[in-house]
């Protein structure tokens, strides 16, 4: 009984550790002798999609075409080339699906705005109606001279 | 007072105004789905920026047992050239072998091999055929990464003047070169 249940402690903590560990990247050689220079071409590959497995970043997957761009990444950023440029560089080959977050464009911005969008409309339809419904009602047109006598015939009693 | 007709009109097109949204929604989806059922529209298809561009600047050493090529060469070319990734360690490259053999008399090819060994690359096509008058070796996959590849096998239909036609990053089959290269050719040859 003791024994599982500290086995089970030791796997919970040995799975918590695991996306500290899956983040590195495959094989320490990658990497740039610079700090600096490494922690940039992370913090870009981490922006970039692996396209092979479409929903890890380059950093994070193990898949062959993510190794290669993330040794394009590291020469570009030794050879001093900013961000920018290279997102580009990468945008201009793979399009906008490269990067995990899309950039701001007319789609984009409709996409992102449409709750408040949404919400803006419901709140004017609600106010007009609203207002619609206490407006005070318009007075009854007077009654015709033929509606008064038969008024006046109904309530002779 | 308000017109009861007219209440009714009002109330009739409130309720109809969610089941004209629902249509168009609907109508959406049915384009979608048929479009994915001719090949008009691939939700996976990432190789979008390529399209209607110039052929990256590239160049691929010899691959036995044809004569390496660039993008000069391509560029230099009147008459439209498919340009197809493979390699000897990807099945569905040798799935789609076949049909490129039943291709090559209509439609020049040419291939690279990507991130495959020579010799590898030669066995694979003395096995199953070549369809390629031009190959290319690109071992360490950087060509691949220019044209925006994402695996192999990959597809290009290159135009006059090397522009990039036409793109696909599924194997070749028989309904792909009917439905839509052999009509995109047409349509290239008459303009």
């Amino acid at each position: 009984m003791m024994l599982s249940r500290l086995s089970a402690l030791f796997l919970g903590c040995a799975l918590l550790l695991a996306p500290v560990l899956v983040l590195a990247v495959d094989d320490p050689a990658e990497m740039l002798p610079n700090p600096q220079e490494e922690a940039r071409a992370e913090a870009i590959g981490s922006q970039l999609r692996c396209l092979v497995c479409q929903n890890e970043s380059i950093e994070d997957s193990s898949a062959g075409l993510a190794r290669d761009l993330r040794r394009v990444v590291r020469e570009h950023v030794a050879k001093g080339e900013s961000n920018r440029q290279i997102m580009d560089w990468m945008v201009n080959r793979y399009g906008n699906f490269i990067r995990l977050s899309p950039p701001l464009s007319i789609g984009t911005l409709l996409l992102w705005s449409m709750p408040v969008l949404a919400l803006l409309l419901g709140l004017t339809t609600a106010f007009f109606a609203y207002r619609r419904r206490n407006a005070a009602p318009a007075a009854p047109p007077p009654l015709t001279a033929e509606e008064k006598a038969r008024l006046a015939d109904l309530t002779k009693d | 007072m308000s017109n009861p007709p007219e209440n009714m009109t009002r109330r009739r097109l409130l309720m109809a105004a969610p089941l004209a949204g629902a249509a168009i929604v609907g109508v959406g989806f049915w384009k979608m789905l048929s479009g994915m059922q001719h090949g008009s529209f691939n939700p996976h298809d990432i190789n979008a920026p390529v399209l209607n561009r110039p052929v990256p600047d590239f160049s691929v050493p010899d691959q036995a047992p044809g004569q390496g090529f660039s993008a000069q060469d391509l560029r230099a070319l009147t008459q439209p050239v498919l340009v197809n990734f493979f390699a000897s360690w990807c099945i569905p490259c040798l799935a789609e072998m076949p049909t490129l053999m039943g291709l090559k008399d209509d439609l020049t090819m040419w291939g690279i091999a990507y991130k495959d060994r020579p010799e590898n690359a030669a066995g694979f096509l003395k096995h199953s055929g070549n369809p390629f008058t031009r190959l290319g070796s690109d071992r360490d996959g950087r060509v691949g990464i220019d044209w925006g590849i994402s695996g192999v096998p990959e597809t290009f239909l290159i135009g006059p003047g090397g522009i990039i036609r036409w793109h696909s990053a599924a194997p070749l089959d028989v309904d792909t070169i009917r439905g839509t290269l052999v009509p995109l050719l047409e349509s290239l040859k008459k303009s």
